[in-house]
């Protein structure tokens, strides 16, 4: 099966972040100049009264609320609510928004797995990432690696993350050059009838939403 | 029938959105997606138009010739109207 | 004489480059508050995003490879607030200078 970096049922593990890993000491690290910066940075933002300390505290809350739990909610409606799929990808922005989250002023389009194509997304002149809906980036995604490859030989990336496609299946790629942001709407595994929207979401993992990988098999 | 555009082949410095794997690439409008700010202006600290911004979609064999894995696997992106020029198809 | 033919070194697309690493790592504080500092000052109209690229792109492909995401980040927002005339760059060196001198970490530097 495609191997999953980072992605478990749980995207909470007691004493473990969000992805999985233990949390990193580097509070206790010699101090850096970029440290420095972003202390100097956000103390005169403060004193000058362009922020107060409690709304980069809400927006550190806020960012790290957001996870592929989100993403993995919104593909599982889609997998048993057609008249939802068809609003996911006609407008996935507004489809997120109907289902709860807060995406802010994301534009979000979903590009979904059928099984004659399969997509995958990149930005190759920057990282732009759904965060709004999914969370940050993984840090391969943001690799000079990723970014290169993955527009001209994405079935040999694929294959690096464990997904050797048939030729038969048209690999469509997505760079997200401007103002958009991409999701893949993965297909349904097989052998899944009988489970529950929660059960569905619980396949769906954060690589099977950007393209590298599918989704767990029950 | 999609329309046809080519992107245009130029290669000015500064902050552009045109990847240049693009740049004189043919491919056809996959969906109109409204007007942006142009971020060629917004990156200067400069009030920006807005400038309709189209998602085109390229076959591999277009970008990469012979080297592409799959000629008829795609590749989509959101390029500015002012990076894209119609391309004329002359009767046989 | 140069050769070069235009393509800026941010523009990574279609060239070559190795296996893609898979190590992943879990943000420090540090790393969220510059996160929260873009989306903060970005609403509250200070810079763009393209602002904050274009700073990025600007430092070249040595700082790419010499400093890690959220570095270049803070960069790019300290080099657009600067030219929004935020603060000054006398007022940014001498906060430095002072939060340097309250401890080793920081842990113990990140409060004033």
């Amino acid at each position: 099966m495609p191997h999953d970096h980072h992605d478990h049922d749980d995207y909470h593990h007691e004493g473990m972040s969000s992805s999985g890993h233990p949390y990193r000491a580097d509070n206790d690290g010699p101090l850096t100049y970029w440290q420095r910066m972003e202390i100097a940075v956000r103390e005169l933002l403060v004193e000058k009264s362009h922020l107060i300390p409690a709304q980069i505290a809400t927006q550190i809350e806020v960012m790290d609320a957001r996870s592929p739990a989100n993403g993995a909610a919104v593909v599982a409606r889609a997998w048993i609510d057609p008249d939802f799929k068809a609003r996911l990808l006609a407008d996935a922005s507004a489809a997120s928004r109907e289902m709860g989250f807060d995406i802010g002023p994301l534009n979000l389009i979903a590009v979904e797995n059928t099984a004659d194509a399969h997509n995958l997304i990149v930005c190759t002149l920057c990282s732009c990432y759904p965060r709004n809906l999914l969370g940050l980036p993984p840090d391969w995604y943001k690799t000079r690696e990723y970014r290169s490859r993955a527009v001209r030989e994405p079935r040999a990336v694929l294959r690096e993350f464990g997904l050797d496609l048939a030729e038969s299946v048209a690999v469509r790629v997505h760079d997200s050059t401007a103002d958009m942001r991409y999701m893949v709407l993965p297909a349904r595994p097989e052998g899944t009838e009988g489970l529950s929207q929660e059960q569905l979401a619980s396949l769906v993992t954060r690589d099977s939403m950007i393209g590298t990988g599918l989704p767990r098999q029950p | 029938m999609a329309e046809r555009v080519r992107v245009k082949a130029l290669t000015p410095p500064g902050h552009v959105r045109v990847p240049w794997y693009l740049r004189g690439k043919t491919g056809e409008i996959e969906r109109p997606l409204g007007a942006f700010h142009n971020p060629e202006q917004l990156a200067y600290g400069l009030s920006a138009e807005e400038k309709p911004l189209y998602r085109v979609r390229f076959s591999m064999a277009e970008i990469w010739g012979d080297a592409a894995e799959n000629p008829n696997d795609t590749l989509d992106a959101e390029i500015y109207a002012h990076w894209l020029e119609k391309v004329v198809i002359h009767a046989a | 004489m140069s050769d070069w033919d235009g393509r800026r070194w941010h523009d990574m697309g279609g060239q070559a480059a190795g296996p893609v690493p898979m190590e992943g790592h879990d943000f420090a504080l540090w790393e969220k508050r510059i996160d929260a500092l873009m989306v903060l000052c970005g609403q509250k109209g200070l810079f763009t995003v393209d602002g904050l690229r274009r700073a990025i792109e600007d430092m070249g492909e040595d700082a790419f490879e010499k400093y890690s995401y959220y570095e270049r980040w803070i960069a790019a927002v300290n080099q657009n607030l600067l030219e929004a005339g935020i603060y000054s760059l006398e007022e940014l060196a001498t906060r430095m200078d002072e939060i340097a001198a309250r401890g080793p970490t920081y842990a113990e530097a990140q409060h004033g």
